[in-house]
């Protein structure tokens, strides 16, 4: 065991804590002021729910041994975490005996849980303001259970890491995922186009404005992301070592990059560079380099960064033309970023990297192109089916969906029993107030108002 | 007695408030509106998708004044609200019936 590894893989675990949180600021500031409770809940309610299954059976099946041609780790093994526990006395009597590589096998469950956690909260964004919360607990249960807990057994179970025998896509198809393009960021992305699609437009989308009620939180949440981020990609390393710290450059420069590139397609195509764009643009950066942070240079990085968020700047209009409400983008951003970040390995990996690998664009040719199409691909179809089932299903059984009323007057009194802001003040409900449409938007607020002060 | 109704545009608030000080109105009601007029609100864009938002944020200052200064202090709002650019606001006169200081129970000019 090293304590220096185990030190920084802790610290990384909180550290991506943070982000589900941040992402709840995200998310809530995006979202109309009537829905803001609801949207930060569904996060919120991501770590309790995740977090729980996590340590009943979650961690076994995705670092189990494998039960079959890497899709699955033994549910039982580490059931309730057994087996990972105990101390074998040398080091103060405090030497874990159960170890991942470096660390403490409990390390490496704390650090991948809150993997399992975010994953589930970022779907959220794709059903803001229209889902009754009591189904999407059990949709995060089950999502997590039959979607996330699989593809992380095939993307981060290494051979000989926590079992003898991990999952697929880390050790027979050699994709580079280093810390969830894939499992994370395609997985939940493509999550979030299924459940747009079985819960259906809000009411009044594309005629009603919908715009965000409250943008120093969104980048706030977007602050808190790119900190928390750091430990997501950073402590992938499992080790606090000379590929941290290359992951951790790498992190920062296709962020940055990626800022301007969002801004500079804003500016072009809409006349004004906006602060929703620069919150937006730096977690389409981080969402790129996610997979792609121990393969890339640093110059490689910039322009994967930057090439990203034009890319996302512009699929977030997707859902006008096609017409599904991915209300918050987490498609736009999310798969779309995912799948850059991962094709984007096979055409800019340098075998410079710790990855030590060359891409096409590195003279490596399509060898490593090809894995990274067929593990993104993979993960994409599964979760969108597997989410449209289980979507279907909640929905065919005991609903989804919120009534249109309870939608029109707003999830968070409906559901909750709740409302984030006093609109009495003289002062501060004047923003709720300036700029909302004559017709739907302020109806709610209005209505809401009146009960807080029947209370 | 008058009621004089301006709405205006917020950051000329400060302009109107010293400017009816100078000319000795002693106290107003100020309420922060929202509404629109000729110029139909604007365009926000939020991650390429355009919003027409109709209500553009305004000040609303109301006055009760005797007669014979009702003129006068429409004078004086406009004068001092006037960006000569759309938007500046409009500013209105209706009578009113009665007024009574609640503290003292003064009626009508006594209670302005």
């Amino acid at each position: 065991m090293d304590t220096g590894d185990t030190a920084w893989v802790l610290t990384c675990a909180a550290l991506v804590l943070l982000m589900t949180p941040g992402l709840a600021l995200f998310y809530g500031g995006m979202v109309r002021s009537k829905s803001v409770l609801n949207m930060m809940m569904m996060s919120f309610s991501a770590m309790a729910v995740v977090g729980v299954l996590w340590v009943l059976y979650g961690y076994s099946v995705a670092f189990g041994n494998d039960v079959g041609s890497g899709l699955l780790g033994s549910p039982g093994e580490f059931l309730g975490l057994k087996g990972l526990l105990g101390t074998s006395g040398i080091d103060d009597g405090f030497q874990a005996t159960s170890l991942v590589f470096t660390i403490p096998s409990m390390a490496f469950v704390a650090f991948q849980a809150v993997f399992a956690i975010i994953t589930v909260a970022l779907i959220s964004g794709s059903i803001a303001d229209r889902a009754r919360f009591g189904p999407w607990l059990l949709f995060a249960a089950i999502w997590a259970t039959f979607v996330y807990f699989p593809v992380a057994h095939w993307v981060f179970a290494f051979d000989a890491a926590e079992s003898e025998i991990g999952g697929w896509i880390a050790n027979d198809l050699l994709a580079i995922d280093f810390a969830g393009g894939t499992a994370v960021h395609i997985n939940a992305g493509a999550a979030g186009l299924a459940l747009a699609l079985v819960l259906g437009k809000r009411v009044g989308f594309q005629r009603d404005p919908m715009r965000p009620h409250n943008l120093p939180i969104v980048m706030l949440g977007a602050g808190l992301l790119w900190f928390g981020w750091f430990g997501f990609n950073a402590g992938s390393a499992l080790s606090a070592n000379g590929q941290a710290a290359e992951v951790f450059v790498n992190t920062l420069a296709a962020t940055c990059a990626a800022i301007l590139g969002w801004l500079a397609t804003e500016r072009i195509r809409d006349g004004h560079a906006t602060s929703l764009g620069g919150a937006s643009g730096a977690v389409a950066g981080l969402v790129a380099i996610t997979p792609a942070c121990s393969a890339l240079t640093a110059v490689g990085s910039l322009i994967l960064g930057f090439v990203a968020a034009v890319l996302c700047a512009l699929a977030v209009g997707l859902k006008y033309r096609f017409g599904y409400d991915d209300s918050l983008d987490v498609v736009g951003v999310h798969l779309v970023g995912g799948l850059v970040g991962t094709i984007g390995v096979g055409f800019l990996a340098s075998a410079s990297a710790t990855a030590g690998v060359d891409g096409l664009l590195y003279g490596g040719g399509i060898d490593q192109l090809w894995r990274q199409g067929i593990g993104a691909g993979a993960v994409l179809a599964y979760s969108f089916v597997l989410t449209l089932i289980i979507g279907f299903a909640i929905s065919k059984t005991i609903g989804f969906r919120l009534g249109e009323e309870g939608e029109v007057e707003g999830v968070d009194f409906v559901e909750h029993a709740e409302t984030a802001y006093d609109f009495i003040s003289n002062t501060g409900g004047s923003r709720g107030l300036v700029g909302a449409s004559p017709t739907a938007p302020s109806a709610p607020k209005m209505q809401a108002a009146t009960e807080g002060a029947k209370a | 007695m008058k009621l004089v109704t301006a709405v205006i545009k917020p950051h000329k608030w400060e302009e109107v408030r010293e400017a009816l000080e100078a000319f000795g109105i002693s106290g107003m009601t100020v309420t922060e509106a929202s509404g629109y007029g000729r110029q139909k609100g604007h365009t926000e864009v939020y991650r390429g998708a355009e919003y027409d938002v109709s209500l553009v944020p305004k000040v609303r200052v109301e006055v009760v004044v005797e007669d014979t200064d009702a003129a006068d202090v429409v004078g004086v709002i406009t004068k001092s609200a006037q960006t000569g650019k759309i938007g500046d606001g409009k500013v209105w006169v209706v009578p009113v019936d009665s007024v009574e200081r609640v503290r003292t129970g003064e009626t009508d000019e006594a209670a302005l």
